[in-house]
Order: structure tokens, then sequence, then C-alpha cells
């Protein structure tokens, strides 16, 4: 019997795909998100817009709510550590939360290395904006992967820019001749074996969701139709006039991402979507997509 | 044969490459006209409590409770059950059985092994357990096919097989060829 295997680490992932996984920081947030359909929670102390609102440094979520949230409800509870912070990595596996995030929302811990992720026997998700970066991930050991976007914009621009690229890029290592995939390789900043296994797959090696901006039930729908295996909202949710009906709406255009009619009968009479923000607004140092490497 | 895979939520894909494998022509179902033709369907894994509500409103619970042939793995396995060990949420009831939910523990105690299977002949068959649920029950009409440490991980009553475990996570298509050749054929 072997725990903690890549193959039921990148399990879970397949498990949750055609789903959504919302931010909650609350437990009472984290049953509404279960009774609507939420295939996980994302557990933390504020959600990215008001992470953004608030400024200084965001950590892990107090370990004591986590704990409230992972009692309240069956499906599985995900956590995020900062970048780099390893320690909170541990603290988070001994917690028993079924998947970590080594997240860009919160403030990085360390400028040059992420964490070793092979060592633990709970799986992570972590971040890219392109297929170089989710490949240095994966050869950490992420069992998963989510495209970056923009975290608490409420804008979907730039998680439409993330998987663009990778689907680009993962063309482009597809139709490329075996004699240049070293040099590919190099390019990308990415192991030889996995750009080879990306060309024989076809596609990235684990499962990729989609995150940052999705605010609406459209918004969830693109990002499936553009390729993504399942959507993240963090902010879209609770920072909504109706959080219930609009974590409802979104689960039912996750599944139903491709017949419009659904779409359209999900998407009424949902109240104001979250405030959003103009990227080009944000000044360098707001746009955490731009943290870890 | 053409088996359905139920594509609201979960490992859609997983189960469609392992049946054309197995010898079948997979078909995705995410609603009720897309059962017609169907020789059988595959619950796959997933989230027991998303795939169980969106069945519900998408109009799938009566056309999947009139002897279709059904296979289902881990969130599967509990949807087919007709009664849970705790707890309450949208069952399918298509066996006599109870079955617990995430009853291995959580991802941390996820795990992977070999399981005897009654029936498969040859050897066990390689088995992912992911926050796997297992039966606590089963009624007297259900055939006990796998147990893992006194736990049932694998039954079957009449056209319907119920697995705890991921066998389309692996390489090995033997029970998606059996749920084929002999649950499907006889249904």
């Amino acid at each position: 019997m072997a725990e903690g295997t890549f193959r039921v680490k990148a399990g879970l992932a397949e498990m949750l795909k055609g789903g959504v996984i919302m931010d909650v920081t609350t437990p009472e947030q984290a049953v509404i998100a279960e009774r609507a359909g939420a295939v996980s929670v994302m557990a933390l102390e504020r959600v990215p817009a008001d992470i953004r609102a608030a400024g200084g440094v965001a950590r892990m979520a107090d370990p004591a709510i986590i704990k409230e949230i992972m009692a309240a409800v069956t499906i599985p509870v995900m956590a995020k550590a900062r970048i780099g912070h390893f320690v909170e990595a541990q603290i988070l596996e001994a917690l028993g939360v079924d998947y970590i995030d080594e997240s860009e929302v919160l403030t990085p811990a360390d400028e040059l290395y992420h964490i070793d992720k092979h060592q633990f026997k709970v799986p992570f998700v972590c971040g890219a904006r392109n297929l170089g970066e989710a490949l240095r991930r994966i050869a950490e050991g992420a069992a998963m992967i989510r495209t970056k976007g923009e975290p608490g914009t409420g804008n979907i621009v730039e998680a439409v820019r993330h998987i663009r690229v990778v689907h680009a890029e993962i063309r482009r290592v597809v139709s490329a001749p075996e004699e240049e995939l070293p040099s590919l390789a190099k390019e990308l900043g990415a192991p030889l074996e996995l750009v080879r296994q990306v060309k024989t797959m076809g596609r990235l090696p684990v499962v990729n969701f989609s995150a940052g901006g999705v605010a609406t039930p459209a918004d969830a729908a693109l990002m499936m139709q553009l390729g993504c295996d399942g959507i993240f909202v963090g902010s879209g949710v609770f920072k909504s006039k109706d959080p219930e009906a609009r974590a409802r709406a979104i689960v039912r255009a996750t599944t139903h991402f491709r017949d419009p009619e659904v779409l359209a009968e999900v998407s009424g009479s949902l109240g104001e979507a979250m405030a959003g923000i103009e990227i080009s607004r944000l000044g360098p140092g707001d746009r955490m997509q731009e943290r870890g490497w | 044969m053409r088996i359905g895979v139920l594509d609201l939520q979960g490992a859609v894909r997983e189960h469609m490459h392992a049946l054309e494998e197995a010898g079948a022509e997979p078909r995705s179902v995410k609603r009720p006209a897309d059962l017609a033709g169907l020789d059988g369907i595959v619950i796959p894994g997933g989230e027991s409590t998303t795939i169980g509500m969106l069945l519900d409103e998408y109009g799938l619970r009566a056309p999947l409770s009139d002897g279709i042939p059904v296979m289902g793995t881990c969130a599967g396995m509990i949807l087919m059950a007709n009664r849970l060990a705790e707890g309450e949420q949208p069952l399918l009831g298509l066996m006599d059985m109870e079955v617990a939910r995430n009853a291995f523990g959580r991802q941390r105690e996820s795990f992977e092994t070999d399981v005897a299977v009654r029936g498969l002949g040859g050897e066990p068959v390689p088995a992912v357990f992911i926050r796997a649920p297992y039966a606590t029950r089963l009624g007297a009409g259900v055939e006990l096919l796998a147990e893992l440490d006194g736990r049932i991980v694998a039954a079957r009553q009449g056209p319907y097989l119920a697995l705890a475990f991921h066998p389309e996570l692996t390489a090995d298509r033997r029970l998606h060829r059996y749920f084929i050749e002999e649950v499907a054929r006889s249904g």
C-alpha cells in the first residue's frame, strides 16, 4: 500500500475536473459553497480583493479557521501557503488539508525558490502564466496547475491571456521535431523530460484549472471553452451581491459550458457582480501574477 | 457496445479513454437525450454531492434508474447506494447497499494498492483510492466482489457494478472489459 504517490496526488485533481473551487473565509461560507455544488473550497483569511485592499503581508490562514472549515463540509478543503514557505506547507499538511496552493495571492516568502513539493504527501497546486512556468512547478512536484490570471480584480482578461499563451506554447511543442526539443526546453526554462511528455500527450501532464478573474457564469464558461479543466473562483462569489445564487450559477455554467441556453438561463437575476478593476490601473507592484517565476 | 460516461463533473476523460481501449464506443452524457441508444453508463469519480445535485436538476435521475447497466467508481459507487452510513445527500439508490463516504480518510491517507476482484481471474487489479468510500452493508441480492482489510470495495447487483477505487487511473482495462462484456451485456 503506497500513500502520497504522484498518481494519488494528481488523481484528486482529476476528480475535481469540470468543477468549481471557491474561496471561503468562514465555515458558513463553506457550507453555502458546498450546497451550491462546489467540488472543493479554498480556506483563507481574506479573499484576494480584500488582500489587495488591505495591503501589508498576506500569510497562511489561521489554522483554527481552516479546521473549522474542514469540519463544516464533506468536500475537499484546500489552503494557501506563501511561495517558498515550506513550513506553512508543513503546518497545512499536519492539519490534513486535501490540497495546498502555493499561491502568489499571498506575499512570497522566498524570492529564489519555490517549495520542494516532492517532500509532501499532500498534493500541491501552483499558478502559471506560461508553459515553462507550469512545467517548472510540475518538476518541483506540483500535481495540479492553475493559470494565474490577476486575482481579486474580477477581470477575466489576464486569465484569458495566460491560457492562450499556455496552449500556443503546447502547440509549438507538439509540432516541433524531436531534435528541436532540447533547445525549446532551454527556451521555455523547463525540464526536457516534461517537454517530451507534453509533446506525447498534447497537453499539460496534470490537470489545469483557471484562476484569477472569474466573476460571472459567462466568465467560467469562457475559460472552459478555452480548454481549462475547471474553475477557481476567488473573490467572484463572496464579493458579489448574492453569493448563493452566483455560486450556483457558476457551477451550472461550468458543467454546461457549451450550452448557450443553459448559460442564458443561469446568468439572469444574479444581482450585482463584484466590482472589477481595469488591469492598466494596477501599479507594477500590485500585479500578483508577477510573483513566482 | 455504446457506453456513456456521465459528464457532469469528474474523471470523465479517463473513463472515455479506458472504455475505448476496452473495446467500447464511449459517449459523453450531459442531458437525458444523450442516453438514447446506449448499452450502459459509467458514473465517474468526482464529488458525489455536486454530481448528485446536477443529475437531479437536469432530469437524469429517472432515465438512470430505469434499468440501464451502470458502473460507478468512487463518487459513482456512493450515488448507486440506497443509503449512507452518515449524512444526507441525493442518491440514485440503484443497489441495496450502505456506503460510508471518505471512509479511508482525507487526501493525506489516500493510497494505491492491488485488489483481488472475484470473477475477474488472473492477478489482482491495481487500484487507486482517493478519499475513497467503502460499503458498510450489502443487501441479500448484492454480490461481494472485493474486500480490502475486511472493507467492501467492489460489489455487483445484476446490471450494477460499484467500485470504491479508480480503475480508470491505471492502465489495467480488465474491470472496464468486465463491465462491457459481462455486466452490460446481461442488462
